[in-house]
């Protein structure tokens, strides 16, 4: 019983990662540039609809859609200030200038809500019981569940059938081919960007919501962790990316409940190094060799 | 129908157009021919909006096409085949051709389909396939077919006969003798000389970065000179 419910936990908290790995996973097969200022974007959503909830009294549902929309027009600004402008430059400086924006954005953080850590309840209350209440499963890490499995379907949906979700694979394979065919790359990637940092907003409500605090740094540990769920799937891959998610989040979970809660990410990280000698290109990733 | 006016190209110092005109009327068949990094596919890129010329003009269709953004090109009717085919290796044949059409309405992508299936049966046998699979000959026609997918009036190629098996090579001059029938004006860049100049109304030499010779295409065929630099012998 007990292993049911770490497993559970597990899951719930690998949704999460893969919410935000598919963020990453998406620009990166796109703009083809890390961005590590990806996981203080989900910092921001959390404080955004934390305010929301707390200080303006709004509904959960408002607050996320109000975290959505911020966070949206934040990845939109920080494309085009921060990484339009370096967009024929080495990725190097695209790297730096992302680290860059991850500490402005956490800096940016502090002075606004401080570095004391807020009290985040979650945006649905409540647990279901099961078997005579020897099993409790927390409904937020239902809906984190259900939330992630939509976004992944409506994601694959999008980039399989849509115009626009062709455009942007067709981008991520030759942008000056793309552009012979009409399609505005620039407009492409910001549009890419939208769509990351929106579920960065949902990912930074249902990760507060699993945690129950937050701060200017809550973004950062699970940000570089997706990063590795990510890679560990196959970097550009969104069923990489949901696989690689979930699977860090049980790693995680598992080595928490039965080997020991320091060694937790060590052992995630070492799983991740593991996998990648194996299959260099990840879990589902194709391997492409660089082209000279 | 395309006025290319002095326009002069650098990659950062390298200056790999320099004063390049030349002019391709509608209903022509025009070679822009030339040795290995002669300038013909920066010359296409620069047309295309993908690189920049310092000076000069590019007028199509009336049209002043400098300054315009790459993307903005292929709406005015003008698509380009690139060297290398280009096509998205990991989207489907038909993927690919519906990529062609993205500027256009919705309503013209089923009988565009139509109509690059019909000038290549090999494709539509293979339309659920992914592009990366295809062979070599079947990625160039599908790079065309691609590019037909807009409904162009000129049309540019750039080395479509490249590292293709000579019956295939045929055929694809095959295809371009056809669409130019169609009524498609066609812009054609080519190191095989010798095909090129046999089905082009006009051609253009390209050496190192400047246009040295020009004339009909047969002048040009029996030119000793262009015989000798170009068509071996
Ligand atoms: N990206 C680039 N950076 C720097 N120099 C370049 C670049 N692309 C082309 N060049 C140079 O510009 C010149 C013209 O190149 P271009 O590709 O236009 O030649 P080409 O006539 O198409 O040759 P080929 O027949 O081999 O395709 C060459 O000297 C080449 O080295
Ligand atoms: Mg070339």
């Amino acid at each position: 019983m007990e292993f049911l419910s770490y497993l559970i936990s597990g899951i719930s908290l690998g949704s999460v990662y893969a919410i935000i790995a598919l963020g990453y996973t998406m620009v990166y097969g796109i703009a083809k540039m890390l961005n590590f200022a990806h996981g203080d974007v989900i910092m921001v959503g959390g404080y955004i609809s934390f305010c929301a909830m707390n200080y303006l009294g709004l509904p959960s549902i408002v607050a996320v859609l109000l975290a959505m929309a911020v966070c949206t027009v934040l990845g939109v600004v920080i494309e085009g200030l921060a990484y339009k402008p370096l967009r024929s430059a080495p990725s190097l400086a695209v790297l730096i200038t992302a680290i860059g924006v991850s500490y402005f954005l956490q800096n940016a953080a502090q002075l606004i809500w401080s570095a004391a850590p807020k009290v985040y309840s979650p945006v649905v209350a409540g647990s279901l019981s099961l078997l005579n209440g020897q099993l409790t499963i927390p409904y937020v890490s239902l809906l984190t569940v259900v939330v992630c499995l939509v976004i992944m379907a409506g994601l694959t949906l999008f980039t399989s059938q849509s115009k626009l979700g062709k455009a942007m694979r067709a981008c991520s394979e030759d942008k000056n081919a793309a552009q012979l065919m009409g399609i505005n790359v620039n407009a492409t990637i910001s549009t890419t960007f939208a769509i990351g940092s929106a579920l960065a907003a949902i990912a930074g409500v249902l990760l507060c919501s699993f945690n129950g605090t937050l701060m200017p740094t809550t973004g950062s540990m699970p940000g570089i962790k997706a990063f590795t769920a990510a890679v560990f799937g196959g970097i550009g891959s969104i069923p990489g990316a949901f696989l690689g998610g979930l699977l860090l989040g049980i790693i995680e979970s598992m080595a928490k409940a039965y080997i020991s809660t320091n060694l937790a990410n060590t052992i995630g990280f070492a799983v991740l190094i593991v996998v990648l000698l194996v299959r260099p290109a990840g879990l589902l990733g194709k391997y492409v060799p660089e082209k000279v | 129908m395309l006025k290319v006016n002095g326009i002069n190209v650098y990659y950062g110092s390298i200056h790999a157009i320099k004063d390049v005109s030349f002019e391709v009327h509608q209903g022509e068949i025009v070679t822009l021919i030339g040795a290995n990094g002669a300038g013909k596919s920066t010359t296409l890129q620069t047309i295309s909006g993908l690189l920049h010329s310092r000076t000069g003009s590019i007028e199509f269709l009336g049209q002043n096409l400098m300054g315009v953004p790459a993307f903005k090109i292929v709406s005015r009717g003008l698509a380009q085949v690139p060297e290398g085919r280009r096509i998205f290796l990991q989207m489907t044949v038909e993927e690919n051709l519906e990529m062609g059409a993205y500027t256009q309405p919705n309503t013209t992508i089923a009988p565009g389909l139509e109509r690059v299936y019909e000038q290549f049966p090999r494709l539509k046998e293979r339309r659920r396939q992914i592009a990366g699979t295809l062979s070599g000959g079947e990625q160039q026609m599908l790079a065309m077919g691609r590019a037909l997918m807009s409904g162009p009036k000129l049309l540019m190629l750039d080395e479509p006969s490249m590292g293709l098996a000579p019956i295939l090579v045929e055929q694809i001059f095959e295809i371009i003798r056809k669409l130019h029938q169609a009524g498609t004006t066609i812009l054609l860049v080519e190191q095989n000389a010798q095909a090129a100049l046999s089905i082009a109304d006009r051609g253009y030499v390209l050496e190192t970065g400047k246009i040295v010779t020009t004339g009909t295409g047969a002048e040009l065929l029996a030119s000793p000179a262009i015989k000798k630099a170009y068509l071996g012998g």
